[in-house]
């Protein structure tokens, strides 16, 4: 279980207060966390992976407070993430990248089931370099596919809908259905489709810093459709 | 062969035992080896120069040349011309390395000359590796120099490495290229400690659709000092393509200077030149799966050095 107690975010030059006191538990099978651009959404992610050092507040992880942790030791912990925008590295195969993931060589055909979950065509893949050769979209799902291979007991996905077009959106949804299945913990969804708020068991809205509402996702879902809310959610 | 000579022999060339096919082996200045191939000739020079030429029969497909070079001594040095004549259409690999292990505490020093001579349509790829070890306090130097001639459509591939222990080393290499010719050049090198590693290439595009694409790749850490310069000449309707692609760590220094001249109005020359450190989304990347921030580090050399 993670808990967030009232964790502060500033940017750097203390300008602007990013998270305001977000307290939260995330002990659901799947979290989505939601609201519009720039409510902090990505920020709060990063806090949990511990790529960001909050302000204030603390994180507790199976009653561990994990706040001063770096993101090795997070990661070492159980702490998975799948970045929005996916990073490239010159010279490293998506074989190299799933072995990393994994802790141990991956075997070919190990590697190849997690490119299969996302999609790709592992023959096609697994020898290409994650560099600038990928497009978007491959680069995205051969991301999900790290956070699969290492199949810990917490993953967060910050936004893992976008760019993947051309994949279908009921696959990923059958990704983190499988992922769940497979390592009983808990899945954290950071975004703004409907169809993933739709499979959630808890749903978080965060607007201006501030954790908005939470709910379960029949208490909290009906109130965002066809809402204010819900226009911004979809970028109208 | 003792072990030490073996474990050079491995990092150079990946040589577990005597090669398949053709094959001189230098130890310390003396022939230790020697096969020829009924399509490749290996003589002793008789110039008066160190060194050998390699005859390589018109049309010879599908065949090796192995010719390491090993040194054990400290206090020595040796200059040495080995001249390639590749004849036309053959299609073979040409597997050259040194590997010096110098315990003592004064310099070793290797400075070979390799000249290569391609005929109509041959294409050789050329594999190069660089290695040093020991443990006193003597210098490694190597000063490998290359000097490349490619007749009417052949092709050459060299692959140029200096991963490790090297002092100092200052890599010359210059072709000059004919109709149709093409040249591709990957060079990897990684610098630490207080190593000094000149790079200097110059290609001459003298035919009508003559190619060539040089590509370097290197870490520079510690202390270390890399300089690369890469010039192409354009005199003909060409492509030209140069590339410098650099990781800077610690209190290292990279230099890298293209230099394009282009002759011919339809000479089309590129260069890419790019220094800096390793990105901090990648340290972080690989962290969130786990690795400690020094072994990110090494990943991700390895991965740039591959």
């Amino acid at each position: 279980m993670l808990e967030l107690r009232n964790v502060t975010y500033e940017a750097d030059d203390a300008s602007k207060e990013i998270l305001r006191g977000v307290s939260l538990c995330i002990d659901d099978r799947l979290v989505a966390i939601t609201g519009p651009n720039g409510s902090g959404k990505s920020t709060l992610a990063k806090i949990i992976a511990g790529i960001l050092t909050p302000s204030g507040g603390q994180i507790l992880l199976d009653g561990e407070d994990i706040t001063s942790l770096s993101v090795t030791e997070r990661a070492k912990r159980g702490v998975s993430f799948a970045f929005q925008q996916p990073v490239r590295f010159k010279g490293i195969t998506v074989k190299d990248l799933i072995s990393l993931a994994t802790g141990k060589t991956a075997t070919v055909s190990e590697a190849c089931n997690y490119l299969a979950e996302v999609g790709l065509c592992a023959r096609d893949y697994i020898d290409r370099e994650v560099d600038a050769s990928l497009s978007g979209g491959e680069l995205k799902r051969i991301e999900i596919a790290t956070v699969l291979a290492r199949g810990t007991k917490l993953s967060v996905f910050d936004e893992p809908e976008a760019g993947i077009d051309l994949w279908s959106f009921q696959s990923l949804i059958g990704v983190f259905e499988k992922l769940r299945e497979r390592t009983k913990g808990s899945i954290v969804v950071i975004s703004h489709q409907e169809r993933i708020l739709n499979i959630a068991s808890k749903i978080v809205l965060i607007k201006d810093g501030k954790v908005e509402k939470q709910g379960t996702r029949d208490e909290i879902l009906p109130t965002l459709l066809g809402t204010k809310a819900c226009r911004a959610l979809a970028g109208e | 062969m003792d072990e030490l000579e073996k474990m050079l022999l491995l990092q150079i060339a990946d040589l577990h035992k005597v090669p398949d096919g053709a094959y001189n082996i230098r130890k310390n200045g003396e022939g230790d080896g020697r096969r020829c191939t009924e399509h490749i000739q290996i003589e002793t020079k008789t110039d008066g120069k160190q060194g050998i030429d390699v005859k390589i029969a018109p049309n010879t497909v599908n065949e090796s040349v192995h010719i390491p070079v090993v040194i054990t001594k400290s206090d020595y040095k040796e200059l040495v011309y080995n001249d390639f004549y590749v004849g036309e259409n053959a299609d073979v690999l040409i597997i050259a390395g040194c590997g010096i292990h110098n315990c003592g505490t004064e310099t070793a020093e290797h400075s070979g000359v390799h000249t290569f001579h391609l005929g109509k349509g041959a294409k050789v790829r050329y594999v190069e590796k660089h290695y040093g070890s020991g443990d006193g306090n003597g210098a490694n130097v190597m000063n490998p120099q290359t000097v490349i001639f490619l007749g009417e459509d052949a092709r050459l591939e060299m692959e140029t490495t200096q991963i490790k222990g090297i002092d100092s080393t200052v890599r010359t290499t210059e072709a000059t290229l004919e109709k149709g010719a093409s040249l591709v050049i990957r060079e990897k090198l990684y610098t630490h400690g207080n190593q000094l590693a000149k790079t200097d290439f110059t290609v001459h595009l003298n035919g009508e659709n003559s190619g060539a694409d040089v590509v370097s790749r290197s870490v520079a850490a510690g202390e270390s000092r890399q300089e690369f310069v890469s010039r192409i000449n354009g005199n003909a309707p060409c492509h030209g393509h140069t590339e410098c692609d650099a990781i800077i760590m610690e209190n290292a220094k990279v230099t890298a200077v293209p230099e394009l001249t282009a002759g011919c109005v339809d000479a089309e020359l590129i260069h890419e030149a790019a220094i800096g450190k390793i990105a901090g989304e990648q340290l972080t990347k690989l962290m969130t799966l786990g690795l400690t921030e020094q072994e990110a580090e090494e990943q991700i050399i390895k991965g740039f050095l591959s």
